[in-house]
């Protein structure tokens, strides 16, 4: 696609590249307060019981512990990222319900005797019995893991579209099969941290977190701690990547808090890998059964779909998970009739959140390969399959999607073609194969409340131009594609803006990081904020060239009349006369952005757009498998997404390959293994996410759309890509094999458990 | 019972009160203030901690600081050559060779012990002796090419 953009479009470095390189990029654990500090939370360890007592003067006793709380002492507020769905208290109170529960803090002069401290606490609990699968804990007289919560389902969602029955019944072909996908650790390479102090006059605590949701933690914090929202100020230092597990409060938040507004002093809490990987947050285990009808042809006319997630031990984002991951069955397939239904279940397991692709990974591994399994069974190509039921923008939706732009078609063709789909499938040696596979995701929300997001532009007496953001870079280069989007709609350079983001005592409202809707929400905010700032410079340069604001343009630090390049001025010239000419300085943009919606929906309710822009991707895979090993080496993926216009192709191109080097890991390899409640392996060493030997040959191929409500036609391109590396590489160990998987991880034990059972 | 050691990080000489059980990391980041070397499981399993030893890379998380007396060791912070990007730096940054930046300084000092060691690698050497740093960030591809850059502009200028 031809580029009329000057800074949009561009392989531009992140603008805090340097600081990364160089070692001076600050995250929450850098930070030093003078007289801080070091606090650490006793957790559970029992998977389920009542606390009896705690008696923590050992720890009060041990010299440098400044502090000891325990749940008696908090306020009995209960938080949650849903507000429907709030389950859990900062530490416990009463009960504890998985391994690994918050259960009390102490803070001390460094974090060695804090350590020793929490082990001089002694808890007697009385244990209760305790249910680890979603299935059992549905059945009558399984242990009841919250009071009140029936069959410990927290939340069920069921819906239908058109009629299912009626499709079922017209269906020249019927099937059904069961799938289930493991529970996957974010695993994000910074452990999670905070940092908190006190101001007591102002009765004001500033906490620095590694938080993906700045403004939703503020709020979390002012529930929990009953204080104002305007005394609670977040700060955002450099986030070590989230991926999801970063969206929640975690009881660091509330004790580093706690302490600080007690003690007056700096409060430092940093997780330990092991707390990471068992007392954060996890890909829901789910299990699916997906029965779909097709025609000879491979025409899809009814589909029904049940699934049970494993939520853990409390809910976290328990309703948005579940209601997404039947969403997105309706793209980017046209299913006529649809009937959906989801169940979120507690057990005494690690608590499952948000993690990259929020409840949808699942639901597609298992639509992904039930595709591939009807495409084998009725003699059907899969990639043919794909495309004859693809939508296309501008279709009308049985649940009222509006999709004004979609690549889905293009990206099966481009996918399959890079993987030397019509050589390949079918044609490779035993032991090798093909696979594709492909997904939509939504660029974060139209239909909730207060998902808005708020920028200020400011230009300077220089030129330069400062922008305030609320959106929270966690890594994915936030800032970077927002300063983008301002340099261009200003018509200056990337090097002439500069950024603060995720403050929340001086940055606008924005949601955060999730649903992949930052470059959407918050580049639409900057950009218009840019646009007021733009205007105003306009109505006196216009004035200046005797011209009208209308046919003025800026690029390249100059604005000038359209077509005529020598009628113009500097844009420095043009700020400096606009000081001269009396005007108000500084020139101050503002805007909020809200995604349109048609009509006020509810998620969970009623239909309706459910975002305000899709983007759509499909990935190929080809593999080869060790016969005597089951090893499975991923030679080579492809992924072809369209996510509008790329407002920094290299971001564009590191966010798509790394959501396929973390869907190879759910494909092949990582597994958070939980016996009895205990998770025998919260270790990089023993987890094993992939590394650089495992790596593939990527290929990422842009299937360019130009979306009208994006800035400058962009939509996500984040979390959608980690959807489908899973089902395309086990659909092409099927190509190799002949061996349909319908469980993840798929293991060399499976494969070589299986190839057995083949060989008879 | 602490003692006084002397370290020599970033071609400085240190005098330090450590503990027999300090590891390089904790004395790095604490005592020093050099907080551009990362903690990220504090077993040695991913690399984020990694500085450069007489030259060679060496997990400071699994070091004792006692160790590390006598020897030459350098940080992130010390790879600069009057206020130049080393070339290494310089590529992660044009080749896109990093996102949230909390493996970068381990990745970097882990390749140029590489190439500190070895003129001009493969692309499979790389991955091989860069295996021990985790990235869940990149999916590696940007990281190697980083590395390859830097290779081939050492080559050049050797």
């Amino acid at each position: 696609m031809e580029t009329k953009f000057n800074v949009v479009g561009r392989r531009l470095p992140m603008h805090d590249a340097a600081a990364k390189v160089k070692g001076s990029a600050q995250f929450t654990a850098d930070l030093t307060l003078p007289g801080m500090l070091h606090g650490k939370i006793l957790r559970s360890n029992i998977p389920h019981g009542k606390i009896l007592h705690i008696d923590t003067s050992g720890a009060e006793k041990l010299p440098g512990v400044k502090g000891v709380v325990t749940g008696k002492e908090i306020p009995d507020r209960l938080y949650g990222i849903v507000p429907k769905a709030r389950d859990e208290y900062a530490l416990a109170k009463e009960k504890v319900r998985y391994i690994g529960d918050d259960v009390a803090a102490v803070c001390a002069v460094d974090p060695e005797i804090a350590e020793e401290a929490v082990q001089l606490i002694k808890v007697d609990y009385e244990e209760l019995p305790a249910v680890f699968d979603p299935l059992e804990a549905m059945k009558e007289g399984a242990p009841l893991i919250h009071e009140g919560v029936l069959n410990n389902t927290s939340f069920s969602i069921r819906k239908e579209f058109g009629n299912a029955e009626k499709g079922f019944a017209e269906s020249d072909f019927v099937f059904e099969d069961s799938f289930f996908s493991q529970a996957v650790n974010h695993a994000p390479l910074e452990p999670h941290a905070a940092l908190a102090q006190y101001d007591s006059l102002r009765g004001e605590v500033t906490i620095w977190s590694s938080t993906q949701i700045p403004f939703f933690l503020r709020r979390n914090l002012s529930s929990t701690l009953q204080i104002p929202e305007s005394k609670v100020r977040v700060i955002k230092p450099k986030v070590g990547g989230g991926f999801g597990q970063k969206i929640d409060m975690f009881a660091k938040d509330f004790c580093a808090c706690w302490f600080a507004i007690k003690l007056g002093k700096p409060v430092k809490f940093v997780y330990e890998r092991e707390e990471v990987f068992i007392s954060t947050r996890q890909r829901h285990p789910m299990y699916i059964t997906v029965k779909t009808g097709v025609k000879k042809d491979g025409t899809i006319l009814a589909q029904q779909f049940k699934a049970h997630a494993d939520g853990g031990a409390y809910n976290s984002t328990a309703p948005t998970m579940i209601a997404l991951s039947c969403f997105f069955l309706m793209i980017p397939y046209h299913v006529p009739n649809l009937v959906y239904e989801g169940h979120h279940v507690y057990t005494n397991k690690p608590v499952g959140g948000a993690m990259r692709g929020h409840g949808i990974p699942q639901a597609r591994f298992a639509v992904e390969r039930q595709l591939d399994m009807i495409a084998e069974r009725i003699g059907v190509d899969p990639a043919e399959i794909r495309m004859k039921n693809s939508i296309h923008a501008g279709e009308p939706h049985p649940a009222k999607f509006i999709i004004n732009s979609c690549g889905f078609f293009d990206s099966v063709k481009k996918a399959a073609d890079a993987i030397g789909w019509k050589e390949k499938r079918g044609k490779l040696p035993f032991g090798r194969g093909v696979g594709l596979a492909g997904a939509s995701f939504p660029s974060g929300v139209s239909n909730m409340s207060h998902i808005s997001s708020g920028a200020v532009v400011q230009l300077g007496q220089d030129g330069a131009v400062n922008v305030l953001s609320g959106a929270a870079d966690i890594g994915q280069g936030a800032e970077t594609v927002i300063s983008q989007i301002v340099a261009e709609e200003l018509g200056v350079l990337m090097e002439d803006v500069r950024i603060t983001a995720a403050d929340t005592g001086v940055t606008p409202l924005d949601p955060g990081t999730f649903g992949s809707g930052v470059t959407v929400r918050a580049g639409n905010a900057a950009r218009l904020a840019a646009l007021e700032a733009k205007n105003k410079l306009f109505e006196f340069v216009a004035r200046k060239l005797e011209a009208n604001p209308e046919d003025l343009v800026a690029a390249n630090r100059k604005i000038f009349v359209k077509g005529s390049p020598e009628t113009g001025m500097t844009f420095k010239d043009a700020i400096k006369g606009y000081q001269y000419a009396d005007l108000p300085m500084p020139i101050v943009g503002r805007a909020s952005w809200f995604p349109p919606a048609t009509e006020p929906t509810t998620l969970f309710k009623e239909d309706g757009n459910f975002a305000p822009s899709y983007s759509f991707m499909t990935q190929s895979a080809e593999v080869e498998v060790d016969l005597d090993t089951g090893r499975v080496k991923l030679l080579k993926m492809a992924t072809a997404h369209d996510c509008g216009r790329a407002i920094n192709p290299m971001l564009v191109e590191g966010q798509l390959e790394g959501s396929v080097v973390g869907g190879m890991g759910q494909a092949l390899y990582e597994d958070v293994i939980v016996e009895k409640g205990q998770v025998m392996n919260p270790s990089f060493l023993d987890y094993g996410f992939p590394t650089f030997l495992e790596m593939p040959e990527i290929e990422t191929l842009e299937v360019e759309t130009d979306d009208p409500i994006g800035p400058f036609g962009a939509k996500e391109a984040g979390e959608g890509t980690q959807l489908s590396p899973a089902p395309a590489i086990v659909n092409a160990i099927y190509d190799a094999i002949g061996i349909d998987f319908k469980e993840l991880p798929v293991t060399p034990e499976k494969i070589l458990r299986e190839l057995e059972k083949k060989r008879g | 019972m602490k003692s006084a050691i002397k370290l020599k990080v970033n071609g400085d000489d240190h005098e330090l009160l450590v503990s027999p059980n300090n590891t390089l990391l904790e004395v790095l980041r604490e005592k020093l203030g050099l907080t551009g070397t990362k903690q990220g499981c504090d077993l040695g399993a991913c690399g984020a901690c990694t500085v450069l030893v007489d030259g060679e890379s060496r997990l400071s998380c699994i070091m004792l600081a006692v160790d590390a007396v006598g020897k030459e060791i350098i940080t992130i912070e010390g790879i600069e050559e009057n206020g130049h990007l080393d070339p290494l730096q310089a590529a992660f940054v044009e080749k896109g060779g990093l996102q949230c930046g909390f493996c970068t300084p381990g990745m970097i000092l882990t390749a140029r012990s590489i190439l500190n060691e070895e003129a001009r690698p493969t692309e499979e050497t790389i991955k091989r002796k860069m295996a021990g740093n985790l990235c869940r960030c990149t999916g590696y591809k940007k990281i190697v090419e980083a590395v390859m850059t830097a290779n081939e502009q050492t080559g050049e200028g050797a």
